[in-house]
């Protein structure tokens, strides 16, 4: 099979910069550890609250982790326990959500905060909120009717 | 290629049944496009749905009709005639197999269809559990996807007996194709048909009360990524074969355009997971290994557009052409055989970056289902596929019914071409930008509690009105373009252009018709993306989940 010289050049330059590109996504994930969230805890969906870590939605101080605070967000069609929440600026959280009965897309506008919530699945990631202000929490993924109502606000507050 | 089979004009008998499944796909062009013009109506904030019409029901019908409908008839009535083409007319049994394919997908669609405008089925066109629609509207999708299966069966027959009468030859270059995306849906459409049948309808029928969220997702996005180069791929043959001879050029090359199909074959679907980059439950090692399949297709797309680009050049300068770009001025901008498939081309250069930032393991974080996304499809599928399907139509149609495509009729299909480019710029450009602001794709217009960081994407939504309400005066021209020339345009002669490679005398090497290879590879591929996360997903499941309907 025959291969012009020029589509040879084009696809040596072409897989080289596949390349690169790749394996900085690699060391971005397993060196840097820069993986998107993948908790995998699970949860009965129709025993939510009493579970230990959802009983008491909110922001709770902790000791002795990688991170400050533990914000914990309960979604059900339409609305986030808590509907809001204020966080001190430059705190290091552990965001933890789960869904007690459809899906539902936990979004934070202006941040990096994204992530699914699953009925049986509990979700986390860990962020740093450095910019004082108010950031919105949507639902980004359909849910049903009033899926668009579905709204909580993080207040990075000095 | 062999010139022996290869028909001057697709015989009548298989032409009606191409023409069959392109009714079917212009219908559902009119009913997807109204349903998106009274979308980004609603989410302009100017505009409220009369009688009680729920956004996400018309959401619904746009997503199913036009992302599962226009898009399947219109590639197997493409295929079809691409293989009755250059394999040769179909005996009666494979167009008997055909038409129960056809009433099948037909049957189906209309079931599906009539849950979602009775309002019990308004699920997305992702129907991700537990939302539980009507069992029926299931049911309708299964018969769609088991009629592209018979559909399918029409073209591996026809392919096998070309290769009986033709032995140690390499099939006709569009056949060969053809066959491909049929392979690649039937392994891909496995994955979704084993959610609906084993998962979804004896849930919805209520036999089990609890569904396995994590599984349904798995094997619905197995299936939903090679759903987007089911799509593609049929572009890419009229890019590949059809538009060099509209042209007056040649194909740069028959082996890599093979070979390109065969990588595509290969990596299109051990990939899904990369739609499922933020889930809980898959470790994200193995999310990781599918983002670096995922990639792959970077290489047979960089061949595709290396091997486009070339042909516009060769011919080009064979017409005189001098300088770094002269070549561009040859090219026949007139014609809109070629200018609206081009058109196509070109939006598939930003989409393709922008898929890129999609499936990278960290940016997704960025863009997940903001309406970034339904930025970047709508360049994907929404311009690139559809324009050069609505570039085929152009000559394919009347083709097909003994017509021509006038002078009048190449200057409104021009001018639909330019609205289209002009309707997406503005709309999937604001679309973009407002996703990295933040604002979510599949929502309503809202103002978010009065929160001010929603205020400011209500602008983009406003430029997304006006970009959709251009798409949609296009739609119309073109559904006009089309009935004119199934109907009314004058008898005549209209050229199905199948382009010659440049190098005649250069055999496809015969391992590409290895499918025994090529299947085992894609199967193995499939085993090591999946097996283990899978497994995982059964044995590490959570108490299953019951259904909901919140519509």
């Amino acid at each position: 099979m025959h291969m012009h010289k020029f589509e040879k050049i084009w696809l040596i330059f072409g897989v080289t910069a596949l390349l690169v590109f790749l394996s900085v996504l690699g060391v971005s994930a397993f060196y840097l550890g820069n993986q998107p969230p993948s908790c995998l805890a699970v949860v009965d969906p129709t025993k939510v609250d009493e579970h230990e870590t959802f009983k008491e939605p909110g922001l709770k101080k902790v000791e002795g982790k990688d991170w400050d605070y533990e914000l914990v967000f309960v979604a059900q069609a339409f609305a986030y326990t808590p509907g809001t929440v204020e966080v001190p600026l430059g705190a290091k959280v552990k965001v933890i959500a789960t869904s007690k009965d459809v899906i539902h897309g936990f979004g934070v506008a202006g941040t990096n905060i994204n992530m699914m919530v699953e009925p049986g699945y509990i979700s986390e990631i860990v962020t740093t909120f450095d910019k004082a202000g108010e950031y919105l929490v949507l639902c980004n993924e359909y849910c049903g009717s009033g899926h668009h109502l579905m709204t909580s606000m993080i207040k990075v507050v000095e | 290629m062999l010139k022996s089979s290869l028909n001057i004009k697709v015989d009548r008998r298989d032409a009606k049944l191409v023409m069959a499944h392109f009714y079917v796909a212009f219908i559902a062009l009119l009913v997807g496009g109204l349903a998106g013009l009274l979308q980004v109506l609603v989410r302009s904030g100017k505009f409220e749905l009369p009688a009680g019409i729920g956004y996400y029901q018309i959401l619904t019908v746009h997503g199913v009709v036009l992302g599962l409908v226009l898009t399947t008839f219109f590639i197997m009535g493409f295929q079809l005639a691409a293989v009755s083409k250059t394999a040769g007319t179909f005996t009666n049994k494979q167009r008997t197999i055909g038409w129960i394919g056809f009433w099948i997908m037909t049957i189906g669609t209309v079931a599906a269809a009539v849950m979602i405008l009775l309002n019990e089925a308004s699920v997305l066109y992702t129907f991700y559990a537990p939302l539980q629609a009507h069992f029926v509207f299931y049911l309708g999708l299964t018969l769609v996807v088991v009629g592209s299966w018979a559909v399918g069966t029409t073209i591996i027959l026809k392919y096998a007996e070309w290769r009986r009468a033709n032995p140690g030859q390499p099939s006709p270059l569009l056949t060969f194709m053809a066959l491909v995306n049929t392979m690649m849906w039937t392994v891909a459409t496995i994955g979704v048909a084993a959610t609906v049948l084993i998962q979804l309808l004896p849930w919805s029928l209520g036999l089990v009360e609890t569904v396995n969220v994590g599984v349904s997702r798995t094997l619905f996005w197995y299936f939903g990524h090679p759903l987007v180069y089911f799509w593609l791929l049929p572009a890419y043959m009229a890019w590949y074969v059809m538009i060099p001879k509209i042209i007056g050029g040649k194909i740069f090359s028959d082996s890599l355009a093979r070979m390109s199909f065969i990588l595509f074959l290969l990596f299109s679907i051990p990939v899904g997971f990369h739609h499922q980059l933020l889930e809980p439950g898959i470790d994200p090692a193995w999310k990781f290994l599918q983002v670096v399949l995922t990639f792959l297709v970077v290489i047979p797309s960089l061949m595709t557009a290396f091997s486009l680009f070339a042909t516009f050049e060769s011919y080009g300068r064979s017409q005189g052409a001098t300088g770094l770009f002269g070549w561009l001025k040859k090219l026949p901008w007139k014609d809109a055989r070629f200018t609206v498939p081009f058109i196509g081309m070109l939006a598939f250069i930003p989409a393709g970056a922008g898929g890129i930032v999609n499936a990278s393991h960290q940016m997704n974080q960025v863009v997940h289902n903001t309406v970034w996304v339904t930025g970047h499809f709508h360049l994907t599928v929404a311009t690139a596929v559809v324009l050069t399907f609505f570039g085929v139509s152009f000559w394919l149609v009347p083709h097909l019914t003994g017509r021509k495509l006038t002078k009048k009729m190449n200057k409104l299909a021009l001018i639909q071409g330019y609205l289209w480019a002009i309707g997406m710029t503005f709309m999937s450009g604001a679309m973009h930008a407002a996703g990295l602001l933040g604002a979510p794709r599949r929502s309503s217009f809202s103002e978010y509690g009065g929160a001010a960081q929603a205020a400011e994407w209500i602008p983009y939504q406003i430029a997304q009105a006006v970009g959709g309400s251009i798409l949609f005066i296009a739609i119309i021209l073109m559904l006009y373009i089309f009935v004119n020339l199934a109907f009314f345009a004058p008898k005549g002669e209209e050229e199905f252009p199948v382009g010659e490679a440049a190098n005649q005398t250069e055999k496809a090497p015969m391992v590409f018709e290895n499918w025994k290879l090529w299947l085992g590879i894609t199967v193995l591929l499939i085993l090591f993306a999946y097996t283990i996360p899978f497994i995982d997903l059964i044995k590490n499941a959570p108490p299953g989940a019951q259904g909901y309907k919140l519509w």
